[in-house]
């Protein structure tokens, strides 16, 4: 029984807050900062199915979540390698399964695609890699699979299964119609050729079998979500992956995303607190109602955190609305209610360093916008779930909010403009999503702070506070 | 809290985070005797009320007990034994009027209604029941055909069932696989075809796959989330405060102190338990804050810090003394004595609050197997509080006292503690809800139950 050595020294990262372990001086690793070690190695996820069964687009949206909550994520789509390699697409003949010189080539692409996957996965610290082609043989699949276990990665499968000829339809519409394979053809054109292309592989797809493949981890969706087969989910991140894909939907809605009308404290420059509106953001408020009501939005779901400011804005759609508390502002700790010129005053170099990593920086008993990230996630999930909402929150949530639907890396997160007195309306369309930004034209003051361009510790007063927005 | 107006089901001026609920779910579980069904009635009851969702659950085998004083043999259960037959079809709408009294009367959410319900019939009666009633109903089916599992659950929870009182382990497994044989003639499983419109999820071999089919809101996924993370690999779950700090000794709470003289005793003597318990696979947590890193640094082994386990955010009495929080702020003081679950401190949190963000804590602890927890005197309460299924209005109140490790092991349908205090002495940091909670009550009785300290 061998003693435990005696405690390192602990000091705190002036950037996160986080008490660290140090060794003779050095920074030791033996600790994960992270909510929980989500891999411990990495994950191969595996899109199967049929062409317009929905893979692409549940490749986007999962590598989309995953990169949001922390998780370093890219999708590896087979289709792209081929069309950079075959510039002009000419036919579904390519497709049909006895054309050795279109086989060669899929395969040369697959190949490239999983070396790239290495490459991010071995050598570029990616944590999930999602490689997105139909992958309808089971030999495909244990090529693949192989490759998993060579190079230590953890395989997981997500099928795609559908029969519903007007799902089939809507997706070619929305996804196939304008893919550069088809930029040459009428609608009609590309459609036909399309629906041919899905005949070539139907003869060989072997779906995902209960006993054939049952030591495999995989998820089968089938019929855009009705129901899911679950096989063998092997740790963490495999868990909320399943959790994530079965939460989410293809209904048409919008989301609306808004800050609260301006407060009291706004006008004054003075950063959270807890104030109510001023003049102008009661004002706005009657306006928001105005314009809920004329959008005529179906069964509207409206969202408040739980600060008198966005309750009041609320208050005067005279809708019923939930309050989450997980909605509230980014706490700023020591600098709650303080202008930027008290926090540069009194806090010279939190304020450096907050310029330094914006979305790292823990305000002194507070929060970062990465703690933010974690702390909406149940929001994100649950938006995920409802069709049409309206959520009146904060600017540093709005702006985590934001970054989620569209992709914004956590560099600019922090930066994201979301003024006072505009609602962006999100509405999912393809790939991604279109953005609406509506002011109600009510004015406000602007409480955006450029990132100054010296961020430097010794940097002067005058430096620090260049970006500051007018206040009184 | 700013109280809010809303119109349906809640009273004024309650404000959820989501709302789980609009209208009542009722959980029906499926399955041959042996599969586990109560186990996860009884678990997934634990939880949904740990979260704040008012559940119930409702074992029909327990109305037979009550009803048949004295269980004869299995062949009470016999197909053709009409006599049975009619007792058994009285118990389970004597169960479904209890849960149509606790849904529609008395303000319950969820009722899980735990009964073999292997037939379709029996099935669409049920489903009938809910949608008379305007519930929504989500059916729980376990399928297991591995003969050691259930060789195991019938040792683990058949072989102590009242059923069995007077008899050998050797008679009441014999009786009890009889009584297996008679439910499998008539055994309709949820099938994907014939059952395609109803809610449900199918469990397959203790949780190595799952069917799921048409999850219809919230509530519905969180269960199917809880139930896929489940397991029944025995483990233990170990709980501990970080060693005592300075503040602790000052009397003083919250704040991001380090380890006193004694908290690092404490921490090395951890050190030494932990090493002779030969735990396999010991994963250690412990939260962002100083105490408890300090006291995981002295295992020498890696762990992984959870914001999320930092403890309650006092707000503006952080690093107050009992004292000090009665003189600035009596009339706080004097509310939180009033209702302590719910209590928030100004610009604070409420052990409500902690509950919910402790959530993604209870969910992985549920994934995994053997882990050290080393958190704070309020977040371990609430840990506690959702193994020991204590209700919120005790939950505060749990003692959890500085330098003693709690032991869980999960045993039967519950759940087993042992407390090994780790002799380091320590200050007591538990203070009692005092008699006189009035917000007119004098400095003396509102000081009385404060513990000893410098």
């Amino acid at each position: 029984m061998a003693a435990a050595p005696p405690a390192r020294e602990l000091t705190q990262n002036p950037l996160q807050k986080t008490w660290e372990p140090y060794d003779n001086g050095l920074p030791a690793g033996h600790s994960a900062q992270r909510g929980v070690c989500m891999t411990n190695c990495p994950t191969l996820i595996v899109m199967v199915g049929l062409p317009a069964r929905g893979k692409t687009y549940i490749s986007k949206k999962l590598t989309r979540y995953l990169n949001w909550i922390g998780v370093p994520t890219k999708e590896f789509n087979v289709g792209q390698y081929r069309r950079d390699l075959v510039k002009k697409y000419k036919s579904f003949e390519f497709f049909l399964p006895d054309n050795e010189e279109g086989l060669k080539i899929r395969k040369q692409c697959a190949l490239a695609a999983l070396n790239d996957v290495r490459q991010y996965l071995s050598e570029e610290n990616g944590h999930v890699a999602v490689f997105d082609a139909t992958n309808t043989t089971r030999e495909r699949r244990e090529t693949i699979y192989k490759f998993g276990e060579e190079n230590g990665y953890k395989t997981f499968f997500v099928e795609s299964v559908c029969v519903d000829p007007e799902v089939i339809a809507a997706n070619i519409v929305q996804v196939k119609l304008g893919s550069p394979d088809y930029v040459d053809c009428s609608n009609d054109e590309a459609t036909e050729d399309f629906m041919k292309r899905i005949e070539c592989y139907k003869n060989s797809y072997e779906t995902l079998d209960e006993t054939l493949d049952k030591d495999l981890s995989y998820i089968k969706i089938m019929d855009v979500g009705r129901s899911y087969l679950v096989n063998r989910v092997m740790d963490h991140i495999q868990s909320r992956i399943v959790y994530y894909l079965m939460n989410i939907h293809v209904t048409p809605r919008s989301i609306y995303l808004c800050r609260h009308g301006e407060s009291e404290l706004n006008l004054k420059g003075r950063i959270g607190g807890d104030p109510g509106l001023s003049v102008r953001g009661k004002e706005f408020a009657k306006s928001l109602a105005q314009f809920i009501n004329e959008q005529n939005i179906k069964d509207l779901k409206v969202w408040t955190s739980q600060m008198k400011r966005t309750i009041q804005t609320a208050e005067a759609l005279g809708v019923p609305y939930e309050q989450w508390k997980v909605l509230n502002e980014i706490d700023a700790g020591v600098c709650e209610e303080m202008t930027y010129e008290e926090i540069q005053e009194n806090y010279p170099l939190e304020f450096a360093l907050r310029d330094q990593d914006k979305y790292r920086y823990r305000y002194p008993k507070g929060e970062s916008y990465e703690d933010l990230v974690q702390r909406l996630e149940p929001v994100i999930m649950e938006l995920e779930r409802q069709e049409n909402v309206l959520v009146i929150c904060h600017q540093a949530v709005m702006r985590c909010l934001l970054a989620y639907f569209l992709d914004k890396p956590a560099e600019q997160l922090p930066y994201l403009k979301c003024p006072l007195h505009t609602v962006l309306k999100l509405t999912p369309v393809a790939y991604g999503c279109k953005v609406e930004s509506i002011f109600l034209n009510v004015e406000a003051v602007n409480t955006h702070r450029d990132k100054p361009e010296n961020v430097g510790v010794d940097r002067s007063r005058e430096e620090a506070l260049r970006t500051v927005p007018t206040h009184l």
